[in-house]
């Protein structure tokens, strides 16, 4: 191969004139990111809120903001993998029950904490995995499988469970609390030396920051996000090239109920209890979350970015409505309408975002 | 995998799965398997059958050579449907063949057979002197098979370098790590571009591209590896005229290099202006395999209507 032929700015301005396509500059791929919208959304939400309701601008609304929405935020990111190979995962929520009732069951025997809490997560990756081989090796339908999961999960919760709240734990209960309530960092009022202005950010908050870091840079740096792409682009050309298409894809649902688990561990810490109604419903607003960051229910578009953008805007528009004092009925317009909206102003159209298209419109009329 | 691949035919290395039947009892470890090689391929020596049925004979360098492919009255049915009947071919380095047929003819059965997307019910595939039984395209690719798919296989979503390198990813180490190599990756692939005077850039979204750059990017992929045989299914079917110019170039290039070109293609202009061999199937069977220079298009036309019944 000759070493020396080397792609010149040039060369690229006469490629463009030929072909008529626009390179993709750092720039552009941004502007025409859902994310990058959704961002701007949520910023502009934030200020107006905070300008029109004083008691929303808090350090203390925000711990809590922060701290309702991380569980989805961490869901919401193995979701978005699911959904970048084409699939779907319904049985979040469930496997989330089910996880805090493992969990409950085991420090209820009064097992150390760390017995329960793994004891958990290998019970809701039992049903990642369950739900990855009927989906990746027997080539069902994700919706069908997880559908079945859903049910599955919830069922188990409940007769492990024998339809009680679990709360008696034994002796490392004092423990599984300070986990599960752990903020950083702390105030002067609370101990620490953080002054008052700053939010006391909660355990859950910060998983799903350190969880979104090593999904980013897993997205940006291995050849295995780049197979889940593929997947998500083109499954049979994906198979053509040599990609281990079955085994990334019960990969992915491991992962997606690996993060089920993960939230279902640190609420139930929270809460102190665990019940096995946790997480009726959430596979809805966790879906809705990672389709607002940006997820393309086809497949082969999403970022662990924009999975946690969008449950954060979902728990701000919810938590804005509460503070302007609008009747909480109103809740799933607003939801819904975002939803939406947010999908709309990423939809491509000719290689921009429909807000850039529209942009670029009103520009050339004047 | 490419060790074994590079390595010259010795006849020594036996490791004939038993179900070939081909397990001489002259050979001391008969049955041995031989651990470099791969899992889809077998080196053997017919003893017994004798020299003769070896595909072994001079090339210009007066050294022993082996055909890069020959395809020994290969069959496949799928259920009672016989697509592929008793067929033997042969291919060797920086050949052409034009492969003909209507449709229905057993063209795509015979270049899946041959790309490994599932193996034959009869006969069998040996690639240089190996009896080879592909189960995965993965397998065909590692002995130097590559195919430009009619669909071309590209993911839209990537873009083109990714495409190129999809499922091979140049990676580099950053401890304790392996990271794609993404730069590295980008450079190679504007290389091959070059090469194929595409105007295509590496960074660009395959889902914005026309249907020549497209071309470019899955043609680009069978340059990566250093390939032996490449099967083109319908490459200049949806294309433009400069496009397809373009790419019958290519394959002159390919061929000068060494490079045996399979062209599956109902384009007879295109045909004949760059095989060597026309090989023309009609109903799973193969009618003519002729050299281009002693036949025409007109023969042509016959033997793939029936017109003409064998040549």
């Amino acid at each position: 191969m000759p070493p020396d032929t080397e792609y010149s700015a040039a060369e690229h301005a006469h490629i463009a004139d030929v072909v008529h396509l626009k390179e993709m500059t750092w720039l552009r791929s941004v502007l025409t990111s859902q994310a990058f919208w959704v961002t701007v959304a949520l910023f502009v939400l934030v200020v107006v809120m905070s300008l029109t309701e004083p008691s929303f601008g808090t350090a203390d609304n925000a711990a809590n903001i922060t701290r309702n929405f991380a569980p989805f935020g961490i869901m919401a990111i193995g979701m978005t993998i699911v959904i970048i190979t084409g699939g779907i995962d319904l049985s979040v929520g469930s496997v989330m029950g089910l996880v805090a009732i493992v969990g409950g069951l085991f420090l209820t025997w009064e097992y150390p904490w760390y017995v329960a809490f793994f004891m958990g997560l290998v019970a809701g990756m039992l049903c990642g995995a369950v739900n990855g081989f009927f989906v990746a090796y027997v080539g069902m339908q994700p919706f069908v499988v997880t559908l079945g999961m859903l049910a599955i999960a919830r069922s188990l919760a409940v007769v492990v469970s024998q339809n009680q709240m679990l709360y008696k734990f034994g002796p490392d209960a004092p423990t599984v609390k300070a986990i599960g309530q752990f903020r950083w960092p702390l105030r002067v009022a609370s101990g620490g030396w953080a002054p008052e202005w700053i939010p006391e950010l909660s355990v859950q908050f910060w998983t799903m920051i350190g969880l979104g870091l090593i999904v980013g840079a897993v997205f940006i740096f291995s050849s295995w996000a780049r197979h889940l792409f593929a997947i998500g682009g083109n499954e049979n050309a994906a198979r053509l090239t040599g990609v281990p298409v079955n085994r990334i894809k019960f990969q992915a649902y491991v992962f997606c109920s690996f993060c089920a688990s993960i939230a279902s561990i640190l609420l139930l810490g929270y809460n102190g209890s665990a019940i096995n109604a946790l997480g009726t419903g959430y596979e809805l607003r966790v879906i809705a979350a990672a389709v607002i960051g940006g997820a393309d229910l086809i497949g082969g578009a999403g970022t662990a970015y924009g999975a946690i953008i969008g449950s954060a805007l979902l728990e701000v528009i919810r938590n804005a409505l509460l503070m302007a004092g609008i009747d909480s009925n109103w809740q799933g317009a607003f939801v819904g309408a975002i939803i939406v909206l947010a999908v709309l102003l990423g939809m491509q159209s000719g290689g921009k975002s429909i807000f850039a298209a529209a942009w670029e419109r009103l520009k050339t009329r004047k | 995998m490419q060790a074994a691949i590079a390595r010259p035919f010795l006849g020594r290395e036996f490791g004939a799965p038993e179900q070939t039947g081909y397990r001489s009892r002259l050979c001391l470890n008969a049955g041995k398997v031989d651990s470099t090689e791969s899992k889809a391929c077998s080196t053997r020596r017919e003893s017994g059958v004798g020299w003769g049925s070896l595909p072994l004979r001079f090339n210009v360098q007066g050294r022993w050579n082996l055909s890069l492919l020959e395809i020994r009255n290969v069959a496949k049915s799928f259920g009672a449907i016989r697509a592929v009947n008793d067929i033997s071919l042969t291919v060797e380095a920086g050949e052409v063949i034009g492969l003909m047929g209507d449709n229905g003819a057993g063209k795509s059965t015979l270049v899946k057979l041959i790309a490994g997307n599932f193996p034959a019910t009869e006969g069998e595939i040996v690639v240089e002197g190996k009896v080879c039984h592909f189960h995965k395209p993965v397998q065909a690719r590692a002995m130097g098979i590559e195919v430009v798919y009619q669909d071309l296989a590209l993911a839209d979503n990537l873009r083109a370098s990714e495409n190129v390198f999809l499922g091979r990813e140049l990676k580099k180490s950053i401890w304790p790590f392996r990271v794609l190599h993404k730069q590295a990756m980008i450079d190679r692939a504007g290389e091959l571009f070059e090469e194929l005077k595409s105007e295509t850039r590496p960074r660009d979204l395959v889902k914005k591209m026309s249907g020549g750059q497209r071309q470019a990017v899955a043609i680009a992929r069978t340059r990566l590896a250093r390939a032996k045989l490449v099967l083109m299914d319908e490459p200049t079917a949806a294309i433009s005229v400069r496009q397809v110019a373009q790419v019958l170039e290519l394959i002159r290039r390919m061929k000068a290099r060494g490079v045996a070109v399979m062209l599956i293609s109902h384009r007879m202009p295109d045909v004949f202006a760059v095989s060597d061999r026309i090989v023309v199937m009609r109903r799973g069977g193969k009618v003519a395999d002729k050299r281009t220079e002693e036949t025409t298009p007109e023969e042509i036309t016959g033997l793939i209507t029936g017109a003409i019944r064998a040549a």
